[in-house]
């Protein structure tokens, strides 16, 4: 689950990580009053940043720079309601529904650190670069000495030593050493006391004053422990998903949005990915993943072919199920619930094979559904597509 | 012959009063499993079809003999079964549960190091010898005792690759699904080290899918130690970047962990790709043909 730069500070800041004080906004008005506090002194300006999930917003001009309440404000009525196109949001973009109002501060340097948990050594990883304000992925790609790497006991944490060989190899000025090992130790413990997948500070700031803070935050989360934080699960923001992912995720499904027209129903995620693949090698274009689970039920099994079909651009349905634990005849009971209830306006393939395969075709052969059979998953797929084809 | 688990290994279920658990462990005596005992703290002393049950696995253990063990705790418990398993001694863990937090698994990992025990999964279907061992969940009677291993990330893929092969006439050896999950157990080095080494091994399915790398240090794995002949697939040629897809680890972030990078890897180290999932058996039976 992803959340926004100002719920990722709320929680930094909780852990003793600085940030910049702000306030978010809805309105222009809202943004005008919130700057009140930021220009206070003379000479002092503020930033106003769209709120999106995606990364690249300042390329994409959605960070500005005012000085003065009323420049916020026209700001904040520029950006909301706007859609902003980055590299991250794909080419349809994001619309702007709330700015983050920031006090302003005198950067000297921009560095970077994240964190994430690295699958080949099971431990979590705190990467830093001096490199700030550039894309990590970037970096990697093309200056892979230019990251550091400390690699934490999860018995022990973040110790101080680690801290300070990341900040002496970042050229950390050696009075702001101790203050980047305390964000650093901030930033390790928020990471795992809320089961963060993913943690990048996107420049990390040293002020010309000499502070350290994160002017800006990106945190996701690890869907699997969400249930023992239901502060963060409050945070998800639906406006910024798929509104089909939303449907699924209430029925317990995996669902991925593709723009094919094929839509797919698997049970289990490696076979899903495979019937995408089998589909794309028969020459069509899978319009979903999903994958219905190892032990869907018949209510499921409904809410997902409801789902599928409701995409306009599906112009056909393959439904792949291999019963080990799912049982063929749920399924066809399911198909042949949901076809019965919504109507079945597109071509439907049906490939069973497993458990209770027998029960499951007879099922499907005696309820008078005007649907296609396959025995394999080459001749499904291929089925489908010429199906979808003549549609 | 066979990997981690024959007719003689002694198995118990933590979890084994629960719906899934007592579900499937019906189902592996079923199949012939060697059930010995199930494990539920607070309902020791009574019984699940005469499999005794224990409030520990320790006590398991010692009243038992058993080596083997497979978890069905529900997510948020099941670190906490894994280091118990570890902690009794018991020589192969193998746990289903899926959706347990990243973060729980680290520690996990960090808690084995040192220790004997082996853990299979978790998010995984478990482990088969067909006609002597079944842990986990997979379908027991697609699958026919022969010479090929079969290792895998994923689930249902297996059970098709598993069929394919059963149909074209080709037993397995022992079939090992490590699971979906980012952090976990087993690896795919660890089973193809144990399939090179067994002598009722003649070939090796291996399917991984997108996420990570494992399949990479597989394949390089392969080109250097492996003599057998080897049919790789991977799942996910058509997903998009950035997005989760089902299993916790199958995810291209960054531009990594793609299809393609996979694929070639596994070329470059002389193993024979397929990109249809409906000719995994046919590939293999081309393989060993050519032996």
């Amino acid at each position: 689950m992803n959340i926004h730069e100002y719920q990722a500070k709320q929680i930094l800041a909780k852990y003793g990580v600085s940030v910049p004080k702000g306030k978010i906004a809805f309105t222009p008005a809202e943004a005008e009053e919130a700057s009140r506090d930021f220009l206070a002194e003379a000479g002092s300006v503020c930033v106003v940043k769209a709120q999106i999930h995606a990364g690249g917003r300042g390329k994409a001009g959605g960070v500005k720079l005012a000085k003065s309440r009323e420049e916020a404000g026209n700001i904040a009525k520029e950006l909301l309601g706007k859609v902003l196109v980055t590299h991250q949001t794909g080419p349809a973009g994001k619309e702007v529904k709330k700015v983050y109002v920031e006090e302003g501060c005198q950067i000297a340097r921009e560095l970077y650190v994240g964190l994430v948990v690295d699958r080949s050594t099971q431990r979590v990883v705190m990467m830093a670069s001096t490199e700030g304000g550039v894309e990590i992925e970037e970096v990697a790609a093309k200056t892979p000495e230019k990251i550091l790497k400390e690699f934490i006991d999860p018995a022990v944490g973040l110790i101080p030593f680690q801290g300070r060989k990341l900040a002496f190899g970042l050229g950390i000025d050696k009075s702001l050493v101790n203050k980047a090992v305390k964000f650093m130790t901030g930033l390790y413990n928020a990471f795992v006391a809320s089961d963060a997948s993913m943690a990048e500070i996107n420049p990390l700031v040293i002020t010309k004053g000499g502070d350290i803070i994160a002017l800006d935050a990106k945190m996701s989360f690890d869907d699997n422990a969400l249930f023992r934080h239901k502060d963060i699960e409050e945070m998800r923001d639906l406006d910024e998903e798929d509104p089909k992912e939303v449907a699924a995720s209430r029925f317990n499904l995996n669902y991925v949005t593709l723009d094919g027209n094929i839509g797919c129903m698997v049970n289990g995620a490696g076979l899903a990915m495979a019937t995408m693949d089998m589909i794309k090698l028969s020459g069509g274009n899978p319009a979903n993943f999903l994958d219905v689970g190892g032990g869907a039920n018949k209510e499921q099994v409904t809410a997902a072919f409801k789902l599928i079909t409701s995409d306009p651009n599906v112009k056909g349905v393959l439904v792949n199920i291999f019963g080990g634990i799912m049982r063929c005849d749920i399924i066809a009971e399911g198909i042949i619930a949901a076809a019965k209830d919504v109507g079945l306006k597109v071509p439907l393939v049906v490939r069973l094979q497993g458990t209770n395969v027998e029960q499951g075709r007879k099922m499907l052969a005696e309820s008078g559904l005007n649907l296609i059979t396959a025995e394999n998953m080459d001749e499904a797929a291929q089925k489908a597509v010429a199906a979808a084809k003549n549609a | 012959m066979s990997i981690l688990v024959n007719k003689d290994t002694k198995v118990i279920c933590q979890g084994i009063t629960g719906e899934q658990g007592t579900f499937h462990s019906r189902q592996m005596v079923a199949y012939g499993t060697k059930m010995v005992g199930g494990v539920t703290p607070g309902k020791g002393g009574t019984n699940v079809d005469g499999i005794p049950v224990f409030d520990t696995v320790g006590d398991a253990v010692k009243k038992t003999g058993a080596n083997a063990s497979v978890i069905y705790v529900p997510a948020g418990f099941a670190g906490d079964a894994i280091m118990e398993a570890v902690d009794a001694g018991i020589e192969l863990v193998v746990c289903i549960t899926e959706g347990i937090p990243v973060i729980d698994m680290v520690k996990v990992r960090r808690f084995m190091e040192g220790k004997k025990s082996r853990l299979v999964g978790p998010n995984c279907p478990g482990v088969i010898t067909p006609d002597q061992c079944k842990i986990g969940i997979m379908p027991g009677h697609i699958h026919k005792a022969g010479t090929v291993g079969v290792v895998s990330r994923s689930g249902t893929l297996t059970y098709e690759a598993v069929d394919q092969l059963t149909r074209l006439g080709m037993g397995q050896s022992t079939c090992v699904g490590i699971g979906g999950d980012p952090v976990n157990g087993t690896n795919f080095i660890d089973v193809l080290e144990l399939f090179q080494k067994d002598p009722g091994t003649d070939a090796i399915v291996m399917i991984g899918e997108i996420g990570g790398t494992a399949e990479e240090e597989a394949a390089e794995f392969i080109r250097k130690n492996v003599t057998k002949p080897v049919v790789g697939y991977i799942a996910g040629a058509t997903a998009p970047k950035g997005k989760r897809m089902g299993h916790a680890g199958a995810i291209i972030s960054g531009g990594k962990g793609t299809a393609e990078e996979k694929f070639e890897a596994m070329q470059k180290a002389g193993i024979k790709i397929t990109r249809s999932t409906a000719e995994i058996g046919k590939s293999m039976m081309e393989a060993l043909q050519k032996v």
